[in-house]
């Protein structure tokens, strides 16, 4: 597996197993901490951080690894957290457990994401980008309009009062007290979130290294090469799409559980936008760059919300320029410069760095290493 | 359906098109020439009409005439988009001119995120009233209304077309913007300046996008920092549903997607016995791309888009 360090893959490496049981442990630690020290905000926020950590990974399997570029990817999100929200709230009555609701709106979203991308998928990567920007923007103006005449989605008020998540007789929507520890309901949904997005990592990692993995590689490096290799383009393609659309319908679940309400605007271009731009930035196809464009960009917006009104009181004495849009504006200008500067994101996979920078003499140093290593 | 409701959706339809086929125009020649979709070019059409705001405020604020502070604005407007669509290709695109198609793609959704935040910024949140320079006073034609503005808009997008066809078939500079499209390394050994012809293409599209722009506002009477991204998406659809790359193309899906838009919003409520209202004519134009795509990829005009290898 090329994206873990060697050392982690043979843990009789003592240092390896250090690191990891440290990493584990502050994972653990993390929302007791951060409860003590910034407060229970703090713990929502990296709930939040968690689930576009999700999401930012499902849509690497369609953007990084099969190089098919998805402007639309809330969309899926939004079927599942719909799904979710329409299946167990008093919106229709329907109280149905959470081990029924999720699946079906991870499948959901994926038979969306079929839909969608069988139409689209032969054709060139741009089309693409618009199309799934059209679905997504179709969906939303569903689901702000189904209230009349039949009231199905609420329209633009949304749905609120869902079930929180519920496992066996165990709701994660109140406080436990476990093992002498105090359980508040955001640190319950933290290690739930954690558990799931270590289930992501998990497949995504595996996937990458599998024939499918590789499939998808090679056609986001050269289709018709991968054509003439044997592989089947499209069914291949239309997997990368179902795969991540899976994933986005069932953090989609998690999101309705989590916060008790959704609504389309959750659901706008903006958040799209801001997944895309997790995957992106952070370097795509590479899991460990994806993870640290997650954590980077859910956490800039509340560090900016926080800082950036002070500090221009304190500049100017008013707030000129509000968070939400100085959020919105450093996002685009680091999509820019980041393409520019740093094409492949700010870690990216090894493999991923040789590719976009093939004549800057990585490769040619690298053949020099192996010729060397061959005397 | 009465006779004369289908004639002013008739004339809705051709007034939205003229505008959807004057931005379409912007999207169709930088992808005839480049193959690349410039994002950016919706936020180019709202930054025209946000200067021409501002700049009609003004000079009407100083008393002058109606009608020269239209032109004044209108000239603003392009002046500014002009040297927007420059940098635009300058900074986003031509340095990404050998990467990835990915790269590219990407740097353009960042330029519109920016553009748009800064005419949040500038302009505020809020929708603005955008001045009325022209008399509007309706006419009825066979039952349906029209005003001048509307006429205008029909008027001014012929000329602007023909103009541009006249340009690009019949000039020394349509000719290289021809060699460009049809492969770009043939061009530059004939001794065509690349750059430079790219750069006006850009500039060209933006001043038509300035024109659209100035219409939309006109047309509805409002400005807002976000009615550029919607208006793009259209646009490019109808640029893809008449051929893209294809100049004759992006005018016919203008017009036709603006028939559709209005005649779907018009009638979608007696299809469907009122399960769907007028507030799903968004919804049409992506129905449209898609079906376009899945159908005919290569538009209505277009020659088929091989896949580039």
């Amino acid at each position: 597996m090329r994206n873990v360090p060697d050392s982690l893959l043979h843990p009789g490496k003592r240092n390896a197993w250090l690191a990891f049981t440290a990493l584990a442990l502050v994972l653990l630690a993390l929302p007791f901490a951060t409860d003590a020290l910034l407060g229970r905000g703090w713990v929502r926020i990296a709930d939040f951080a968690l689930l576009y950590i999700m999401l930012a990974l499902g849509l690497n399997i369609v953007v990084g690894y099969a190089g098919l570029l998805d402007l639309g990817y809330v969309a899926f999100f939004a079927v599942g957290a719909y799904c979710y929200a329409l299946l167990g709230s008093p919106q229709f009555g329907l109280h149905l457990p959470f081990w029924v609701v999720l699946p079906l709106g991870a499948l959901l979203a994926c038979v969306f994401g079929v839909l969608l991308g069988a139409p689209t998928l032969r054709l060139r990567g741009d089309y693409l980008a618009i199309v799934t920007l059209g679905f997504g923007e179709i969906i939303r103006i569903f689901l702000n309009n189904l209230n009349a005449p039949a009231n199905i989605t609420n329209g633009p008020q949304g749905i609120s009062m869902i079930d929180p998540i519920r496992i066996g007789g165990f709701s994660l929507g109140s406080t436990h007290e476990l093992l002498g520890f105090t359980f508040p309901s955001v640190h319950l949904h933290y290690y739930l979130f954690l558990c799931c997005t270590l289930l992501v990592v998990f497949v995504s990692l595996r996937l990458e290294d599998s024939r499918i993995g590789r499939a998808w590689m090679a056609i986001r490096e050269d289709e018709v090469a991968a054509e003439a290799m044997g592989i089947n383009t499209r069914n291949i393609k239309l997997l990368a799409f179902a795969m991540g659309a899976t994933f986005g319908g069932a953090a989609g679940g998690l999101f309705a559980g989590f916060q008790g309400f959704v609504s389309p605007e959750s659901f706008g271009l903006t958040e799209s936008v801001m997944i895309l731009c997790m995957v992106v930035l952070g370097g795509m196809g590479h899991i460990g760059g994806v993870v640290l464009g997650g954590v980077l960009l859910a956490l800039l917006p509340e560090a900016l919300r926080n800082g950036a009104g002070p500090v221009q009181q304190a500049l100017f004495g008013k707030t000129l320029v509000d968070p939400e849009s100085l959020r919105m504006l450093l996002f685009g200008l680091a999509l820019i410069v980041v393409m520019l500067v740093r094409p492949a994101g700010l870690w990216p996979s090894v493999q991923r760095r040789r590719e976009l920078i093939a004549d800057d003499g990585v490769v040619q140093q690298e053949q020099d290493t192996v010729y060397d290593s061959s005397k | 359906m009465p006779l004369d409701i289908l004639l002013q959706q008739i004339l809705n339809g051709l007034v939205q098109g003229s505008v959807y086929a004057l931005v379409a125009l912007g999207y169709t020649m930088v992808y005839g020439i480049l193959g690349l979709i410039n994002f950016a070019h919706g936020e180019v059409v709202m930054v025209g009409a946000m200067v021409a705001l501002s700049v009609s405020q003004l000079l009407l604020a100083a008393g002058l005439p109606p009608l020269l502070v239209l032109l004044l604005s209108l000239l603003a407007a392009v002046a500014v988009c002009m040297l927007l669509g420059y940098g635009i290709e300058r900074i986003a695109y031509r340095p990404l001119r050998n990467a990835p198609r990915l790269a590219p793609l990407i740097t353009a959704i960042g330029v519109s995120i920016v553009l748009q935040n800064l005419a949040m910024i500038f302009w505020g949140r809020e929708y603005h009233a955008f001045p009325q320079m022209l008399p509007s006073s309706p006419h009825i034609l066979a039952g349906a209304v029209i005003n001048e503005v509307q006429i205008t808009i029909v008027l001014v997008a012929l000329a602007v077309m023909t103009g541009l066809l006249l340009l690009v078939h019949r000039t020394r500079l349509g000719r290289a913007m021809r060699a460009v499209a049809e492969n770009p390394s043939a061009a530059a050994l004939m001794g065509v300046d690349i750059n430079s012809v790219i750069s006006i293409t850009f500039m060209l599209g933006s001043a038509l996008a300035a024109v659209a722009g100035i219409m939309v506002s006109a047309n509805y009477g409002i400005a807002h920092y976000y009615m550029g991204s919607i208006l793009g998406l259209k646009a490019f659809t109808a640029a893809v549903l008449g051929g893209i790359g294809n100049l004759r193309g992006a005018m016919l899906g203008g017009l036709l997607l603006g028939l559709i838009e209005s005649l779907g919003a018009g009638y979608i409520g007696d299809l469907s016995g009122g399960f769907f209202g007028s507030n799903y004519q968004d919804v049409f134009a992506f129905f449209v791309l898609i079906a376009v795509l899945v159908f005919r990829p290569s538009g209505l005009l277009g020659e088929r888009v091989a896949e580039r290898a």
